[in-house]
């Protein structure tokens, strides 16, 4: 059986109109890659939801970093994408411009090399990221904290996917009828994490993989569920989904994070929805040294519509700016400046 | 950043390091959450870390697996 075989058992038992959600930047770009839109018939919409981490930071927490950088002479770590996301008064760009050290890395542990090496500056590492990267910045301070190192501090915008994804159905703003669930996400977290979730709004829920044939067998399984009006919470990616996830990742991340609120675009902020440094870290947590003096001024309308698409309230391709001022070569907004942006994926592969 | 990638493990290190095949290049990751893997294991890569080691099937279970649930 191949792809084509799989698309035609779901064009046998589709009927309804439905609005199925992915959470996933990964999912969000192989679908567009794959050109999946195309091949489902055309009563099922996939619409994109929040899961890119680099498109969620709100306006504020770039606010923040900025204003770390320049009054506490810091040199900020950091991963890819981060540094182009805007905030109100400009993006990490900004401040390599103005002659400040901005390092991009592959893997948070490379920064304590770079603290020790470089014992008289002082660092900021950036935690960003869901689930997924929670544990490895998790196990980097343990090792910072192992270690004795004294110059680097630690900003945490980590961000829960239940919680964001419990806000969009609590907005109401769109119909849901399904979701395909974050593959990488529940790798960590496993079925059992959105078990809370899925017994407060009985929507259907498909845990899927990445690959064409993996995508399309779950949206199989997704739009039988809907079709039959039986909802359930299931796992289609095995492979690497365990029922409980990955115990010693999750061990490790609440060794060193607990639950705080978050705040994120699009969304605004939700509590329970971050994960802060718990009192064993205190040392390191950038927060408690040195708040946050500048509370964020409401963003100034640059007609950036990043967070209606964040909500999948509307297409990129309804924001005048999209393709003409906003390409990822001169992104105006986070979902253009990530590969695992909605906007950027519907530059890349065109939209629907 | 949620961007894992599968890639296949061709030595493990000390202190829960190992390295994997890009494809020519190789890349140290960590291991310390996956501790059981092997030289030859398919590993998900998130950030330098592998989050988990990947079961075998092939993606023709995923066939069988649908008979199933069309029964
Ligand atoms: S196309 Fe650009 S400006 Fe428009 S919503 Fe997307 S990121 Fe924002």
């Amino acid at each position: 059986m191949d792809i084509r075989e799989l698309v035609e058992r779901i064009k046998k038992i589709s009927k309804k109109e439905i609005n199925i959600m992915e959470f996933c930047g990964t999912h969000t770009h192989e679908i567009f890659r794959y050109g999946i839109r195309q091949l489902l018939p055309e009563n099922i919409h996939l619409l994109s939801g929040p899961g890119c981490p680099v498109c969620v930071t709100s306006e504020e927490d770039i606010d923040y970093i900025i204003e770390l950088a320049q009054n506490y002479d810091l040199s900020i770590i950091t991963f890819g994408d981060l540094v182009n996301v805007p905030g109100n008064n400009g993006s990490l760009n900004y401040l390599r411009a103005k002659g400040k050290e901005v390092i991009v890395v592959y893997s948070p542990l490379e920064s304590i090399n770079i603290a020790k090496q470089n014992p008289n500056k002082k660092y900021l590492l950036i935690g960003i990221g869901f689930e997924t990267t929670a544990p490895n910045l998790a196990f980097t301070l343990i090792k910072a904290k192992e270690e004795n190192i004294k110059n680097l501090y630690f900003l945490s915008l980590h961000k829960l996917t239940p919680p964001a994804m419990k806000a969009i159905l609590d907005m109401g703003e769109i119909k849901i009828d399904g979701i395909i669930g974050p593959g990488h996400v529940s790798t960590i977290i496993g079925r059992k994490g959105w078990e809370g979730l899925f017994n407060e709004y009985k929507i259907p829920f498909v845990i899927m993989g990445f690959k064409p044939e993996e995508i399309l067998y779950g949206i199989y399984h997704l739009v039988k569920i809907i079709e039959e009006e039986k909802p359930a919470l299931i796992n289609a990616y095995e492979k690497s989904v365990k029922e409980e996830g990955n115990k010693s990742a999750l061990e490790y991340m609440y060794k060193v994070f607990k639950k705080g609120s978050a705040s994120w675009r699009g969304l605004g902020i939700i509590e329970d929805s971050g994960l802060i440094l718990n009192e064993t870290f205190e040392e390191f947590d950038i927060r408690k040294i040195y708040p946050q003096k500048t509370k964020s001024i409401k963003l100034k309308n640059n007609y950036c519509r990043c967070g209606e698409v964040l909500r999948g309230v509307i297409k990129p391709t309804d924001c005048p700016l999209f393709g003409k001022s906003c390409t990822p070569e001169s992104p105006k907004g986070p979902c253009m400046v990530s590969s695992e942006g909605t906007c950027s994926a519907y530059y890349l592969y065109g939209g629907e | 950043m949620c961007l894992g990638v599968p890639l296949k493990v061709v030595e493990i290190r000390e202190n829960n390091t190992a390295l994997v095949d890009m494809g020519g290049p190789t890349l140290e990751i960590s291991t310390i959450f996956t501790p059981e893997v092997k030289v030859g294991d398919y590993v998900l890569v998130h950030a330098g870390f592998s989050i988990s080691i990947l079961s075998e099937e092939e993606a023709s279970d995923i066939f069988s697996a649908l008979e199933e649930i069309e029964k």
